[in-house]
């Protein structure tokens, strides 16, 4: 059993791989949310808002669990919560240096919702409470049906276009907010409809890999992509890049073996992939290198 | 089981016939007393981050331990503590990381979700064990055992002692880390010893409110003491007060609810926390208090008599 994948040879395993319905569902859906979280989790690295990311991935187990204790699909909750949350942080985050104590007790509490709503959802007489909650903590990929990951792939597009038309003011204004609100960018709007984009992103990641493993695809493969290029448009290829090898390899390895849960092979390839790209710049500054050459881009060529 | 009664002192006795409720208010007294005060400590430092990742690096030790039979407080302890030399080693010290370095950041963002996969994988790997989850993340009264508790008195007191003895130049190093360090105290080694402290209050933390609620009493009840007094002491003794409070009732209303503990303490803590700043809006004043630093002077002459003639 410890390889249903690799018995068969390489080629024929990979002919069976893709035979599954489904793991074309998984992969369609993966791909898809992994370009989507490689290419937002590059601005949320850039601008600094990680502990913004955790927040949402704490509101979307609670919008999850709250649409599951109503009766409601689960997706439902997951993106309202988000969006809500996410245009909530946009709007409040021009005083940025919040507290991070505030921050930790806001936070908690609404995790401790989601236990309350773990609860009436429980209550209500569904079997399998620890189910649903791994579920949706930890996500469940291969679990995903067709028309799950047809929408996944719709709304990652959707998403995507949106980044399209912001992304190069975006840029500019996560990198140089000063010279950027001076030349008429509308930093404020702009940074709230990017925190609406992340919660949006963090509903499609919590389906995959769930709300408490999101930054495996929002924060790692950009941060490695940072540690190798300077250049943004190569590090946004780059961080899409890793997510999607990490999505790959993560289903074909718990599809060669079982027991592993596929968004632990995700996450653990992520990390691998963040730790390469570490040591790998790391090697290069001891060989005289600097390490200022790579990591933040320069504002001063975007404002041509 | 009998209901709730308005008779508060039957209710009492009622709770405190059970034995594992009896093991789950003297744990959760211990932990609270240890909470409330390394937690004052850390909402000072500012290092409530590091404080969740310690948690959630402790939760796939807990897995693990459930996994191969071990005591569940050893893995929590074992890897609570691993994780605070981890983050000692930092360059920041795992200080104020939510923001500034934002490279950082994400490292830490990694770390916690490779954890919490870990974690994942050991629960799914002792199969039928997706019940258990739901207590390690989020808290359980139910499983906390005699052994459990000496372990937890044990480590509370240790840390306890370290912190009274540490206290007063740990406390001069946090408020006024640069006259701190001219005056020839440790910073850096004070770092390192309050973060394995820390290590120990959120292991112990980790075993009440599960260990994505470490926050309900390390940082609630401290935050609320911060804005309501700028005296240390006044406020060590407030935060601990407050801390022990909110876990005796949440065990209590959790006893006699269907729902679990970690949404009562977390609304507890938060509810304390927002009457704190809805009173301090009343007053007219904003924000924490500017906790006033001890008396210079004398911090150098405990650490160093021979200095001070």
């Amino acid at each position: 059993m410890t390889g249903r994948l690799l018995a068969a040879g390489p080629i024929t395993g990979l002919g069976h791989l893709l035979g599954q319905p489904f793991l074309q569902h998984a992969l369609l859906a993966g791909t898809a949310i992994a370009v989507l979280s490689g290419l937002i989790g590059y601005f949320v690295v850039l601008r600094g808002q990680v502990f913004a990311g955790d927040a949402l991935s704490h509101v979307a187990y609670t919008g999850a669990l709250a649409a599951l204790a109503a009766g409601l699909d689960l997706r439902f909750g997951l993106f309202a919560a988000t969006v809500l949350i996410g245009l909530l942080l946009g709007v409040l985050g021009g005083q940025a240096a919040t507290d991070d104590a505030v921050t930790g007790v806001v936070f908690a509490w609404v995790l401790g919702l989601g236990v309350l709503f773990l609860s009436l959802y429980t209550a209500r007489g569904s079997t399998s409470n620890g189910a649903a909650s791994a579920r949706v903590l930890f996500g469940s990929i291969l679990g995903i049906s067709g028309s799950a990951a047809a929408a996944a792939v719709g709304i990652a597009a959707g998403l995507l276009a949106v980044l399209a038309v912001i992304g190069r003011p975006l840029l500019f204004a996560s990198l140089d907010p000063q010279v950027a609100r001076a030349r008429g960018v509308p930093v404020r709007m702009l940074a709230a409809v990017f925190m609406v984009l992340v919660g949006a992103t963090a509903a499609e990641a919590s389906q995959a890999i769930g709300a408490l493993l999101l930054f495996g695809l929002l924060a790692a493969p950009p941060a490695a992509a940072l540690r190798l290029t300077s250049r943004p448009g190569r590090a946004l290829a780059l961080s899409a890049g890793l997510a999607v090898t990490a999505v790959w390899l993560g289903i074909a390895a718990s599809y060669a073996w079982p027991r592993l849960p596929a968004s632990f092979s995700i996450m653990s390839i992520s990390t691998a992939e963040y730790l390469l790209a570490a040591g790998w710049s790391l090697a290069r500054h001891r060989a005289g290198r600097p390490y200022e050459q790579t990591g933040r881009p320069a504002a001063r060529a975007l404002s041509r | 089981m009998t209901g709730f009664s308005w008779n508060l002192i039957a209710d009492v006795r009622d709770i405190l016939s059970y034995h594992f409720m009896l093991n789950a208010m003297r744990a959760g007294t211990i932990v609270a007393v240890v909470c409330g005060t390394v937690g004052y400590f850390m909402v000072l430092r500012r290092q409530s981050f590091a404080g969740h990742t310690m948690a959630v690096v402790g939760f796939p030790g807990a897995a693990a331990a459930a996994w191969l039979g071990v005591n569940t407080g050893a893995g929590y302890f074992g890897c609570c503590l691993l994780a605070a030399l981890a983050i000692a080693a930092l360059p920041g010290g795992g200080r104020a990381a939510g923001r500034g370095n934002s490279e950082e950041s994400a490292a830490i963002g990694t770390l916690q979700g490779f954890a919490l996969a870990c974690g994942f994988l050991f629960v799914s790997l002792y199969q039928g064990f997706l019940s258990g989850l739901t207590g390690l993340l989020f808290g359980s009264i139910t499983g906390i055992t005699d052994g459990q508790v000496l372990m937890l008195l044990a480590a509370g007191l240790v840390c306890l002692a370290a912190l009274a003895m540490i206290g007063r130049p740990l406390l001069f190093a946090t408020l006024d880390t640069d006259v701190a360090r001219a005056r020839g105290l440790p910073v850096r080694l004070l770092s390192t010893g309050f973060l394995l402290l820390l290590g120990i209050a959120v292991a112990g933390a980790s075993q009440v409110t599960g260990s994505l609620l470490v926050f309900a009493l390390l940082v609630a009840p401290a935050a609320t003491a911060v804005r309501l007094t700028a005296r240390p002491g006044f406020g060590l003794l407030l935060s601990v007060a407050i801390a022990v409070l909110v876990t005796w009732l949440a065990e209590g209303i959790a006893f006699f609810s269907p729902y679990q503990i970690g949404f009562w303490v977390t609304s507890l803590g938060f509810g304390a926390f927002g009457l704190a700043v809805a009173g301090q809006w009343l007053a007219g004043r904003r924000g924490p208090a500017e906790v006033e630093p001890p008396h210079a002077k004398t911090e150098v002459e405990t650490l160093h008599p021979e200095r001070s003639g």
